[in-house]
C-alpha cells in the first residue's frame, strides 16, 4: 500500500489491485514458510534418526504417505486422529495468546471423557439428540472447570499453572482410573472399563463404513470460531493483549484476571470436549489410558500453527498423518511408533528457534 | 489399622521415604542450581528419562554400575546443552524449550528402547544395599534407614555439595548474581551465558543421575516413562523449597514420604481408601504446597528472562 | 606549551541502529579536577561515559589517557587503568550483602570465599577513612538508595580507581545526601582523584564543579569554568532552543474547576508512602504542570489518578463525580485520557499493529466493538483518521507499530487520547525519548486542546517542556507539593531549589523556621 498520507493516484487502481494481492500472498508466504521449514527439519532430523539406527527412512516415509492417503477408509482414520488434536489444539491457542502455559489439557482431556461416560451411561430416555449434546456439553464443561482449578490457583494465590495443570493431569488420570475400576465399572467386565453407551448416543458418522464421526466438522467450525473470538472480538483481543503486556493490559482498563480464567477455562473446555467425542465418537466407553497422548501432541499443533486456531487445523491434520502414517511404520517396519514424539519436540524446537530469531532481529534499536 | 501405629511401620515408611525421594533430590538440587541462575527448566522429566534410559543401557551393555552412572550424568549434560542452546543462546521460550526437551527425552528413550533392549527383557545387577556401621543396628530404624544403596547416601553429599557450591564459593557467588541481576555480573566483566550454560548443565547431569538412580539402584529395568511425573515434582520441590539446596533435600524427603505413604497404604489391607486416591497424593500434595508458599521474594529475580545485551 | 590533558576524548561517535547518540563529541578533563557533564535527558552524555568506562565501544574516535592512546573493551579493562563509574541504576545484586557484591567477579571462579572476612575488614577501613558508614555485612536489599550508592562509591574506590564516573548521582537522593555526596567528591579531589560528574541539575554542578561541559544532540556545545558561568547562561546552553521552543500561546483563561484533587494519598509498589497529602485543581483551559526529580511520587500520582494503583486516603473529583475506588475501566469511560509515562511498558502494545493500539481503552465501545464483535473497518478508519491528523509516519495503519519511531508512536497515544475527548487530560512525560519535530507537534496539539477548553495536567521532568507549554507550575517533592511557581524561564533558580526541597517563601506570613 501506499503511504496512507498521499491520496492514491486516481488511475492506479488495478496496479494497486495487484500490488495488494501480491503483498498478500508474500505475508501468507512468510507466515507460512517457518512452520513449513520447521516441520521438514524435524522430519529431517527423525530421518537421520532412523537411519542411525538402521531403518531406511525415505522408503519409510514413502510407506507412511502412501499407506496414510491409501484410501477413504485410511484418510477418515487419519482425520478421526485429527479431530482431538485439533480441538485441544484451538483451545490451547487461545491459552497460549494470553501466555498462560496450560501443560493440562491431557487432564482436562480426561475430565471431559469421565464426564461425558457419566452422562452417556445415566439419563437414559432423553431423545438421542438431546442426550448427544448433554454429553458433549458435559465434557466441555467439566475439562473447562478442571482447567479452571489451575486459572484460580493462578489469579488468587500466584500459583504457577505449569506446575498445577501438571498435577491435575496426574489426578486426573488416577480419578479416571478409580471410576472405571468402581463407580462406573461395567458390571462383570473381565477389564477395567465404563459400561458401553448406547448406540442411541453415538456421534453420528460422516463417511458410511468408516469410523469418521461429525467431530471433525464440530472441530473444524469451531476454530473458526475460536479465530473470531480471538481477533474479531473484544472479549478476544483482552486476551492477546493481557498475553503480550499485562500493564498495558491493566491501563486499557481489561480485568487480567477475567481474560486467564475465561483463556484458559476455553482451553480447558475444548480439551473436555475432545474428550466427550472420544467417548461418544469413538470408543463408546471410558477406559483407562484413554488418550494416547493427545494434550502433549496439542502443545505442538498449536505453536506450530503459531497459535491460530485456523492454522491449528492445518497443523493438527499434520500430525495426524504422523500419527497414522507411525502406525503403520510400526506395523510395517517395526519402527517404533515414538518416533512421533521426537519429531513433535524437533517441530516444538524449529518453531520457537524461528520466532526467537525472528524477535531478535525485529527488535526496535532504541 | 493399629499396625500402622507401630514403629516397625513408621520405621519402614521412613526408609521407603528415603530411598523414593532420591530421584527427586537429585533432580530438585539440580534444577535449584539452575533456576538461581535465572533459567527455568522445565524439562527435568524427560531429562531424567534419558539418564535412566542411558544409565540402563550402558550397565546392560557394560556391566560397569558406575560407568553407568557417568553416562547418565553426560547424557544429562547433553540434554542441558540442548536446552541451553535454545534457552540461552536463542534465546526462545524456557518453558516451550522445556516442553519439547520432554517429549524429545520420552519419545528418544522409547524408541531406543523399543529398537534395542525390548526384546532382551532382561534386568541388570542394581547398587548393592549397604549397611552404615553402628547406624545399621539401632533398634527397628536401623535396617530401613541405614541399609541402602550408596547411591540413597549420596543424595546428601549432593545436597551439601550444592550447598557449598552456590554459597562458598566465587563460581557460586557470581551464578547467583547471574540470577539476580544478570547486568551488574556483564558490567563487572563476566559472561551470563557462561554461568547460564554451566547452571544448567550440572543441573541437567544432576537431574541424568536421579533418572539412572530410578533403572541402577531402585529397579533393574527400563521402563518408557517410568520417571512418572518425578520431574514435575521436583520442580514444585524448588518452589517450596525456596531455592535453597538444603531445603530442596528436605522438602524432597517429604514427597517421598507420599509416595512412600501410598506404597504402604496400599500394602495395607485394613485400609478402605482407593488405591488411586492414595496414588495420587504426591500430586495433590504438590499443589497444596505451591499455594502454601505465597511471599515469593526468595524468587531469582529474572528466573526465566533471557538476558540481552544493552 | 599545550600541556597533555589527563583524558581526552576526541570527536566520539556512537549510533544505535537510526539513533545518533554521540555525534562528534569531544570533552578533555585535567588531573584532580571535579568536571561536570551537563545536559537533558537523551543528549548523550551516558552514552559518552559508557565509553569511557569499556561499556560500549565507540563506532569514531579517539581515547588518550594519560598520554596514551586507550582501547577498552570491557569495564574490566577500565578498572584495571583505574577507570571506574558508579552507574544510575546501580550495579548491585540485592540479595547479596556488600561484601558478596565486592567480591563479584573477582580473581578465579573456583576460588572459595574465605577471603571474605580480609575483603570485608578492608571495607570497613576504607568506609572509616571516607566517612561512608558502609557496613560490609548489610544486605544490599535493605539498605536505602543513598547508601545504596555510598555502597557502589566505595566499591570503585575499593578497586583503587583514580577517575571515577557518577551517572546522575543525585537523581535519587535527597537533599541531605546530595551535600553529602558533593562534600564526599570534594574530599576524593584533594586526594588526587579525578571526578566526572553527569548531571542536568544546574544548582550541583555550580556548586561542586571546577569546570562545566554541556551536551546538546550528542555534541558537546559549550565548555567553561564553573566559575565564569551562571546557571541562567547554562540552562539556554542546555536547552539551546529557546526560539524554537516559544510556541505562540494566549493567556490563560481557566473556566471552572474539572478535577480536584484532595488530600491524596497512596503507596509504593513496596508499600511505602509515595503520594502524602496531595491536593491541588485543574480548571478548563489550562495546563498544570507537576515538576519534579524522578521518584517523588510523581508516577504514583499518575497511576493513582487512573485507579491503576489503590490510595489509601483523599478524594479525585472530575466534574465533581468522585472517581476514587473506581476501577480502570470505569474510569476509562469517564472523559478522563491519560497518556502514560513508560509508553512501551503502558502505553502501546508493541509487538501489534497501529489498529490494535488505537483502540486499547476502547475495544469493548461501540463504535469499534459491536455486540463483543470488532468493527475493523470502523477500527481501521479511525486509526487512518489518527494517523492523518497527527501526521504519523506509517506505511499503513496495519503496520506494527513497534517500528516506528519514538516520536510517531508517542503522537499515535496522544493522539489516541484526545480522541477520547476527554474534559480532562493527565500527561506523564509528553516528549521524553522523541525527535524534536514530534515534540514540538505535541506540544503544539496539547496547547490546541487547551485553547479549546480542556484542563491538562502535565507531569514532567523536562523543564523546558513546562516552561513551554504550562500555565502554572506546582513543584512535587518527596510526594507532596511543596510549591507553585509561574511558568518564567527567570525563575528558573527557584524552580530548581523547589525541586531540590526547598521552600523559598517569598510571603514573609509563610516563613519557615
Amino acid at each position: 500500500m501506499a503511504d496512507i498520507n498521499i491520496p492514491p493516484p486516481t488511475n492506479a487502481t488495478s496496479i494497486l489491485a495487484g500490488a495488494s494481492l501480491r503483498a498478500g500472498l508474500s505475508r501468507l508466504a512468510k507466515a507460512t514458510a517457518p512452520p513449513v521449514v520447521a516441520v521438514l527439519l524435524a522430519l529431517l532430523a527423525g530421518a537421520v534418526l532412523l537411519a542411525v539406527t538402521g531403518f531406511y527412512a525415505f522408503d519409510i516415509f514413502t510407506v507412511m504417505v502412501n499407506g496414510v492417503f491409501q484410501d477413504v477408509g485410511s484418510i477418515a482414520e487419519m482425520l478421526l486422529r485429527a479431530t482431538p488434536l485439533i480441538l485441544i489444539g484451538i483451545g490451547l491457542c487461545v491459552a497460549f495468546r494470553c501466555s498462560i502455559w496450560n501443560i493440562g489439557a491431557e487432564g482436562q482431556f480426561y475430565a471431559g471423557s469421565c464426564a461425558a461416560t457419566f452422562c452417556g451411561v445415566q439419563f437414559a430416555g432423553l431423545p438421542s439428540w438431546a442426550h448427544i449434546l448433554l454429553i458433549l456439553v458435559a465434557g466441555a464443561a467439566a475439562g473447562a472447570l478442571w482447567a479452571a482449578i489451575a486459572g484460580l490457583l493462578k489469579v488468587l494465590f500466584n500459583a504457577s499453572e505449569i506446575v498445577t495443570t501438571i498435577m491435575l493431569n496426574y489426578i486426573a488420570i488416577f480419578m479416571t482410573s478409580y471410576l472405571v475400576t468402581g463407580p462406573l465399572m461395567e458390571s462383570g467386565a473381565a477389564y477395567p472399563q465404563s459400561a458401553k453407551l448406547l448406540r442411541e448416543v453415538w456421534l453420528p458418522r460422516v463417511v458410511p463404513s468408516t469410523r469418521l464421526h461429525i467431530g471433525i466438522l464440530i472441530a473444524v467450525a469451531l476454530a473458526m470460531i475460536i479465530y473470531v473470538f480471538l481477533f474479531r472480538s473484544s472479549a478476544g483481543y483482552a486476551v492477546r493483549i493481557v498475553g503480550i503486556n499485562s500493564h498495558a493490559a491493566r491501563y486499557a482498563g481489561i480485568s487480567v484476571r477475567r481474560s486467564i480464567l475465561l483463556a484458559i477455562s476455553i482451553s480447558g473446555s475444548m480439551a473436555g470436549l475432545a474428550g466427550a467425542m472420544q467417548i461418544a465418537g469413538v470408543t463408546h466407553r471410558l477406559y483407562q489410558d484413554i488418550s494416547p497422548g493427545y494434550g502433549f501432541e496439542a502443545i505442538a499443533v498449536a505453536l506450530l500453527a503459531n497459535n491460530n486456531p485456523v492454522g491449528a487445523i492445518f497443523s493438527g491434520i499434520l500430525f495426524a498423518v504422523l500419527d497414522s502414517g507411525s502406525e503403520l511404520m510400526q506395523i510395517n517396519a517395526q519402527v517404533p511408533q515414538v518416533l512421533v514424539f521426537i519429531i513433535q519436540g524437533m517441530v516444538i524446537l524449529s518453531v520457537v528457534g524461528f520466532a526467537a530469531l525472528k524477535f531478535q532481529s525485529a527488535r526496535p534499536q532504541e | 489399622m493399629d499396625h500402622i501405629l507401630t514403629l516397625g511401620f513408621l520405621a519402614t515408611t521412613l526408609g521407603a521415604t528415603w530411598r523414593l525421594a532420591t530421584p527427586i533430590i537429585f533432580a530438585s538440587v539440580g534444577e535449584v542450581i539452575s533456576e538461581r541462575a535465572g533459567v527455568l527448566n522445565i524439562g527435568l522429566e524427560g531429562t531424567m528419562l534419558i539418564g535412566a534410559f542411558t544409565g540402563f543401557a550402558t550397565v546392560y551393555a557394560t556391566g560397569n554400575l558406575p560407568l553407568g552412572f557417568l553416562a547418565a550424568g553426560a547424557a544429562g549434560a547433553l540434554a542441558g546443552l540442548l536446552f541451553a542452546f535454545f534457552a540461552i543462546t536463542i534465546k526462545a521460550n524456557q518453558i516451550i524449550v522445556g516442553a519439547a526437551l520432554n517429549l524429545l527425552g520420552l519419545g528418544l528413550t522409547s524408541f531406543l528402547f523399543r529398537t534395542y533392549l525390548v526384546q532382551t527383557g532382561q534386568g541388570v545387577q542394581i547398587v548393592p544395599a549397604m549397611d552404615v556401621p553402628l547406624l545399621s543396628q539401632i533398634p527397628y530404624f536401623g535396617t530401613p534407614l541405614f541399609r541402602q544403596n550408596v547411591v540413597v547416601y549420596s543424595t546428601i553429599l549432593v545436597a551439601l555439595g550444592a550447598y557449598f557450591l552456590l554459597f562458598r564459593t566465587s563460581f557460586g557467588l557470581t551464578l547467583r548474581a547471574v540470577g539476580e541481576h544478570p547486568k551488574a555480573v556483564d558490567v563487572g566483566g563476566r559472561s551470563v551465558a557462561l554461568y547460564r550454560y554451566a547452571a544448567v548443565l550440572i543441573g541437567c547431569s544432576l537431574a541424568g543421575l536421579g533418572g539412572a538412580y530410578l533403572t541402577l539402584a531402585h529397579a533393574n529395568q527400563f521402563v518408557e516413562g517410568m520417571t512418572s511425573g518425578r520431574g514435575f515434582i521436583a520442580l514444585a520441590v524448588v518452589v517450596f523449597a525456596r531455592w535453597s539446596p538444603i531445603g530442596a533435600f528436605f522438602v524432597s524427603l517429604l514427597f517421598g514420604m507420599f509416595y512412600a505413604l501410598q506404597l504402604q497404604l496400599q500394602a495395607e489391607p485394613s485400609i478402605h481408601i482407593p488405591y488411586q486416591v492414595l496414588q495420587a497424593m504426591p500430586y495433590l500434595a504438590t499443589i497444596v504446597a505451591l499455594l502454601l508458599v505465597r511471599n515469593r521474594t526468595d524468587t531469582p529475580a529474572t528466573l526465566g528472562v533471557p538476558y540481552r545485551k544493552v | 606549551m599545550h600541556v597533555q590533558p589527563f583524558l581526552r576524548m576526541d570527536n566520539i561517535r556512537k549510533r544505535f541502529g537510526s539513533v545518533i547518540a554521540s555525534a562528534g563529541a569531544t570533552i578533555e578533563v585535567e588531573e584532580g579536577e571535579i568536571y561536570a557533564l551537563l545536559g537533558e535527558n537523551g543528549a548523550g552524555k551516558s552514552v559518552l561515559m559508557n565509553i569511557l568506562c569499556g561499556i560500549l565501544t565507540p563506532d569514531e574516535g579517539e581515547i588518550v589517557f594519560r598520554g596514551a592512546p586507550l582501547r577498552l573493551g570491557s569495564p574490566e579493562q577500565a578498572v584495571r587503568h583505574r577507570i571506574g563509574m558508579v552507574h544510575q541504576h546501580f550495579m548491585l545484586v540485592p540479595s547479596l550483602t556488600v561484601t558478596e557484591n565486592y567480591m563479584l567477579g573477582q580473581g578465579s571462579p573456583l576460588r572459595l570465599l574465605s577471603r571474605m572476612r580480609a575483603v570485608s575488614s578492608r571495607i570497613s577501613e576504607l568506609s572509616d577513612r571516607y566517612g561512608l558508614d558502609v557496613r560490609p555485612d548489610s544486605v544490599v536489599r535493605n539498605l536505602s538508595v543513598g547508601e545504596q550508592q555510598r555502597v557502589e562509591i566505595l566499591k570503585v574506590l575499593y578497586h583503587g580507581i583514580d577517575l571515577l564516573i557518577l551517572d546522575e548521582p543525585t537523581a535519587v537522593l535527597t537533599p541531605q545526601e546530595t551535600d553529602r555526596l558533593l562534600d564526599l567528591l570534594r574530599g576524593l579531589v584533594k586526594e588526587g582523584k579525578t571526578v566526572i560528574f553527569i548531571s542536568h541539575k544546574l544548582d550541583e554542578v555550580m556548586r561542586v564543579s571546577d569546570r562545566v561541559s554541556v551536551m546538546r544532540d550528542g555534541r558537546v556545545v559549550f565548555t567553561t569554568k564553573t566559575s565564569e558561568t551562571d546557571p541562567r547562561e547554562l540552562a539556554r546552553m542546555m536547552v539551546g532552543r529557546d526560539v524554537l521552543m516559544d510556541l505562540p500561546r494566549t493567556a490563560a483563561q481557566p473556566g471552572r474547576v474539572v478535577l480536584a484533587v484532595t488530600n491524596l494519598h497512596c503507596n509504593n509498589e513496596l508499600g511505602l508512602p509515595a503520594v502524602r497529602d496531595i491536593s491541588l485543581e485543574v480548571r478548563q483551559g489550562e495546563i498544570v504542570g507537576i515538576a519534579g526529580v524522578s521518584g517523588n511520587g510523581q508516577s504514583e500520582l499518575a497511576l493513582a489518578m487512573t485507579g491503576l494503583v489503590p490510595t489509601t486516603a483523599g478524594s479525585i473529583k472530575l466534574n465533581g463525580e468522585e472517581l476514587r475506588g473506581l476501577s480502570p475501566s470505569a474510569i476509562n469511560r469517564r472523559p478522563f485520557a491519560h497518556v502514560p509515562e513508560d509508553r512501551h511498558k503502558m502505553g502501546i502494545v508493541l509487538p501489534l499493529p497501529l489498529t490494535e493500539n488505537v483502540i486499547l481503552q476502547r475495544y469493548n465501545q461501540a463504535p469499534f466493538s459491536v455486540r463483543g464483535l470488532l468493527d475493523l473497518n470502523a477500527i481501521a478508519d479511525h486509526a487512518r483518521d489518527l494517523v492523518r491528523r497527527f501526521k504519523v509516519k506509517a506505511r499503513d495503519v496495519d503496520v506494527l507499530i513497534h517500528t516506528l519511531s519514538g516520536g510517531n508512536q508517542q503522537k499515535l497515544v496522544v493522539a489516541r487520547e484526545l480522541a477520547r475527548r476527554p474534559d480532562f487530560l493527565l500527561i506523564n512525560q509528553l516528549t521524553r525519548g522523541i525527535d524534536i519535530g514530534a515534540m514540538e507537534f505535541v506540544m503544539q496539539e496539547v496547547l490546541k486542546e487547551r485553547e479549546a477548553g480542556k484542563a491538562i495536567m502535565l507531569i514532567s521532568t523536562e523543564l523546558e517542556e513546562l516552561f513551554a507549554i504550562c500555565d502554572r507550575i506546582l513543584v512535587i517533592y518527596e510526594g507532596r507539593i511543596i510549591g507553585e511557581v509561574p511558568p518564567d524561564r527567570s525563575r528558573l533558580d527557584e524552580l530548581g531549589l523547589l525541586m531540590a526541597g526547598k521552600r523559598i517563601d517569598t510571603a514573609p506570613a509563610a516563613t519557615l523556621m
